[in-house]
C-alpha cells in the first residue's frame, strides 16, 4: 500500500511540535490511512464477507447450515449470484488499487512504494523484526521498533494481493470455462476448483483467526483497532506502536502534514457498528468452517 | 350395533306373520319384501338390505337370488345362510385369486381373517350392486382402483400391522396418481396395471409382474420406447443376462412415489441412487462444482449422472454411441456449456485429486495447496498465540491505564 501523503493539514511550524510534546488533556491525532485507503478496506472486507459466506456454502454444500440457508434464499442461484457480484466489485477495487500503484510507481516515478520505509515490499528490517518480535514473545529481547508497516501487516497485504490474483483467476476460469479453455488445458479447469477452494479456505481461516487477533482482538487493540475505520491515531498510540515511523516523521519534519483532528464521535460510533458486525460475522463463519471440517 | 334394530325387528316379525311356513320362494319380489328394506340387519348387526333398483341395474341383475344363495329355497330360511361361492361362475378368477398373495395372506397372516370371509366383495364392493368394470361407478373402474385398493393399503394401521409399505399416499402424489386422479387419464397406471388384479403375487415370486427382473417388461408394457432404450443400455443388458443387482426402473424411479423425472425433486434426489452402486464415481463427482451446485437446491440444471451418461440407454464410454465417448464429448458438454471446445472437454468430471496415479497434476496441486494452508496457519497460530501470552503478561506487569499499548 503506498504511503498516504495528505496535504490538507494546516502548516504548523515544525519547531512547535518538536519542542512541545502532546498535552495530556488534548491528545494530538495523526492520519494513518487516507479516505481512499479506508474505503478500499471497507470494500475489501464487505465483499470478502459475502464471498466467504457464499463460498463456504458451496464448498461445504452437504452441510446442514449450507442447505438450510440455500433454502432460505431460494436456492443456489441466489448464492452464486451474490458470489459473482461481489467478485466483480472486488475485482474492480483490485484494478483501481493496481492502477494507483502503476500511476504512482511508473508514471510519477514514486520509488517509495517499491522500497524504503513506507513501501509494502519486504526488506531486511522485516526479517530482523520477525525474529526480534519472536525473541520478545519469549522474553529474550526488547520489542522491535516497527516502521510504518510491520512485517505481519506486509504479510496480510501480500496474502490478500496474491490471494486475489489466485482466487480471482481460478474463479474467472471456472465462470468463463469455455473461453479460458481456449488457452488452458482441460485439466486446468479441474485444478481451478481445487486451487480456488483451498486458497479461499486459507484466506477465510487466516483472516477470521490470524488477522482478527493480530490486528483487532489482541489485548493491545481489543476489541478493535479503529484506525482502519477512522484513519486517525492518537500520538501516544502512534509512538508506542511504530516508534521508528514516529521518529522518522519528526526527523523529516513531516508531522505537520500528517496531523489531523480527533475522530468525530459519529465516525467512531459508525465504525464500531460496522467493525463489530464484520468481526461477528467473520467469527461465525470461522465456527461454521471449523465445524464443517470436523463433521467431515 | 350388535342386535337387529327395533325397526328391522318389527318388519321381520310382520313378514313372519304374513308368510305361510314352508312356502317356496317364487321370485325376487318375495326376498325383496323383506330384504328391500335398506336398514335390515342380521343378528350380528350386519346389513342384509338390498336395493332393488341397484340390484336390477347391476351386472347380476338378471339373476335370481337363489342362483347365488343356493341354500335358500323357502321361507323361513336359516339365520345364517352359507357364504356365496362366486367361483361357481367365476372359476378363472377364483383359481387366480387362490394362488395370489391375498389368498396366502388371508391364511398365513394372523388377524387377516376379515378378507377370508369374502374374497370378492372386498374389492368389487356390495355383491348386489356390482357393475361392469367399464362403468364409472364400478369399484374397479380404472379411476376408482386406487381408492379401492387404498381402502386397505392406505390405512396406516393396516400397513403397520402387516408390515406393508403405506403405498397409497405415495401413489396418489406420484405422476401416475396425478395423471389418474387429477387429470382423469384412463391410460395412466393404476394399481392393477403393474400388479395385476386377481393373481397378484409377491414381488419375491419370480412369476410376479413386480419381481425384480420382470419390472422392465411390466413398465415397458406402457413405456415401450423407454424400455427399448433401456434394453440397449448396460443396465438392461445386465438384467437380461441375469444380473439381479443391475438397476431396474424402480431403483431409480421408485415404485409408487414416482415423480416427474425433469422435476426439481427428482433431479435433487436421484444422484445418490446411482451413487449407491457407483460409489467411486459418486465420490469423485461430489468433489466437483457440478455436485456442489447440485446439492444446494434451487439450481437443478447442473449436470447429474444421466445428463451426461443418459438415463436409459447408458453405454460404456468406449461405445461410439455413448454421449461420453471422446468423439461425442463436445456435443455432450456443449448442451450446457455453449462454446465447449476440444480443450474444454478434457475437463475430468470425475477427477480424483487424492489419486496420484490417475491425476498426478491435480494431486500435486492439491498437495501444494494443503501444505501452503497448513504451514501458513501453523506458523501464524503459533506466532499469534505467543504474542497473546506475551501481551497479557506485559499488561499484567505494567498495570498502567495506557496498557492498551503494551
Amino acid at each position: 500500500m503506498p504511503d498516504p501523503t495528505p496535504t490538507t493539514a494546516a502548516p504548523t511550524p515544525e519547531a512547535t511540535i518538536a519542542t512541545q510534546p502532546a498535552a495530556p488533556e488534548q491528545p494530538r491525532y495523526f492520519l494513518r490511512f487516507t479516505l481512499g485507503q479506508r474505503c478500499l478496506h471497507a470494500v475489501l472486507f464487505t465483499t470478502f464477507l459475502v464471498l466467504a459466506a457464499t463460498g463456504l456454502m458451496m464448498r461445504f454444500s452437504g452441510s446442514i447450515w449450507a442447505i438450510r440457508f440455500a433454502k432460505l434464499v431460494d436456492g443456489f442461484g441466489t448464492i452464486l449470484f451474490f458470489h459473482k457480484f461481489c467478485a466483480l466489485v472486488l475485482t474492480l477495487a483490485f484494478i483501481i488499487h493496481v492502477r494507483e500503484i502503476v500511476a504512482r510507481g511508473i508514471f510519477k516515478r514514486d520509488k517509495s512504494i517499491f522500497w524504503g520505509p513506507t513501501s509494502m515490499v519486504a526488506n531486511w528490517k522485516d526479517v530482523k523484526d520477525l525474529f526480534g518480535h519472536m525473541r520478545w514473545f519469549l522474553g529474550l529481547g526488547p520489542k522491535p521498533r516497527f516502521e510504518r508497516y510491520a512485517y505481519w501487516e506486509k504479510f496480510d497485504y501480500w496474502a490478500v494481493f496474491w490471494g486475489m490474483v489466485v482466487i480471482g483467476f481460478s474463479g474467472y476460469a471456472m465462470w468463463f470455462a469455455p473461453f479460458f479453455a481456449r488457452f488452458l488445458p482441460g485439466w486446468a479447469l479441474n485444478a481451478a476448483l481445487v486451487i480456488h477452494s483451498e486458497e479461499g479456505l486459507l484466506a477465510i481461516l487466516f483472516i477470521f483467526s490470524i488477522h482478527f487477533v493480530n490486528t483487532h482482538l489482541r489485548p493491545d487493540s481489543f476489541p478493535m483497532d479503529m484506525v482502519i475505520f477512522t484513519g486517525r491515531e492518537s500520538e501516544e498510540e502512534f509512538k508506542n506502536r511504530r516508534p521508528d515511523e514516529y521518529q522518522r516523521m519528526i526527523a523529516e519534519g513531516k508531522s505537520a502534514t500528517r496531523i489531523t483532528d480527533a475522530p468525530p464521535l459519529w465516525l467512531l460510533n459508525f465504525s464500531r457498528v460496522v467493525g463489530f458486525t464484520a468481526i461477528v460475522i467473520g467469527l461465525a463463519l470461522l465456527v461454521l468452517t471449523l465445524s464443517a471440517y470436523i463433521a467431515g | 350395533m350388535k342386535t337387529v334394530s327395533s325397526f328391522g325387528l318389527t318388519r321381520f316379525a310382520s313378514v313372519l306373520l304374513l308368510a305361510a311356513p314352508g312356502r317356496p320362494l317364487r321370485a325376487d319380489t318375495d326376498c325383496l319384501s323383506c330384504h328391500g328394506d335398506p336398514t335390515l340387519q342380521d343378528t350380528n348387526g350386519k346389513s342384509i338390505g338390498v336395493s332393488a333398483d341397484k340390484f336390477h341395474a347391476s351386472i347380476h341383475g338378471s339373476l335370481k337370488c337363489s342362483d347365488c344363495h343356493k341354500d335358500i329355497h323357502d321361507y323361513p330360511h336359516p339365520d345364517h345362510p352359507a357364504a356365496v361361492q362366486c367361483e361357481t361362475c367365476h372359476a378363472d378368477e377364483a383359481s387366480a385369486i387362490a394362488g395370489s398373495i391375498h389368498a396366502k395372506a388371508s391364511t398365513s397372516v394372523p388377524g387377516a381373517t376379515g378378507w377370508k370371509a369374502h374374497p370378492c366383495t372386498g374389492c368389487h364392493g356390495n355383491a348386489h350392486e356390482i357393475v361392469t368394470k367399464t362403468d364409472p361407478n364400478s369399484t374397479v373402474y380404472p379411476l376408482n382402483i386406487p381408492k379401492t385398493c387404498g381402502g386397505c393399503h392406505g390405512d396406516p394401521a393396516m400397513a403397520k400391522k402387516f408390515h406393508l409399505p403405506n403405498v397409497y399416499a405415495l401413489y396418489i402424489d406420484s405422476i401416475h396418481g396425478f395423471a389418474l386422479g387429477k387429470e382423469g387419464l384412463l391410460v395412466a397406471a393404476n394399481c392393477t396395471s403393474c400388479h395385476g388384479s386377481h393373481k397378484i403375487l409377491s414381488h419375491t415370486d419370480p412369476q410376479s409382474s413386480t419381481y425384480r427382473t420382470n419390472i422392465p417388461r411390466t413398465c415397458g408394457s406402457c413405456h415401450v420406447g423407454i424400455n427399448e432404450q433401456y434394453q440397449q443400455g448396460v443396465h438392461g443388458k445386465a438384467v437380461a443376462a441375469g444380473n439381479a443387482s443391475a438397476p431396474v426402473c424402480t431403483d431409480c424411479h421408485t415404485a409408487h412415489g414416482i415423480v416427474e423425472p425433469t422435476s426439481a425433486d427428482f433431479r435433487m434426489q436421484s444422484t445418490p441412487i446411482c451413487g449407491s452402486c457407483h460409489r467411486d464415481k459418486f465420490s469423485t463427482y461430489r468433489d466437483t462444482f457440478h455436485s456442489q451446485l447440485g446439492l444446494l437446491g434451487g439450481y437443478t440444471e447442473t449436470a447429474r449422472c444421466w445428463d451426461c451418461h443418459r438415463a436409459h440407454e447408458v453405454l460404456p464410454a468406449s461405445d461410439p454411441n455413448s454421449p461420453v465417448n471422446k468423439a461425442n464429448l463436445i456435443a455432450t458438454c456443449g448442451r450446457c456449456h455453449a462454446g465447449a471446445n476440444a480443450s474444454f472437454v478434457q475437463y475430468q468430471p470425475h477427477a480424483n485429486a487424492r489419486n496420484r496415479k490417475l491425476n498426478p497434476a491435480l494431486y500435486y496441486i492439491r498437495l501444494f495447496m494443503n501444505l501452503l494452508l497448513t504451514s501458513v496457519l501453523t506458523f501464524f497460530l503459533l506466532h499469534t498465540a505467543l504474542w497473546l501470552i506475551r501481551s497479557r503478561f506485559q499488561q499484567a506487569k505494567s498495570k498502567s491505564p495506557g496498557g492498551k499499548n503494551a
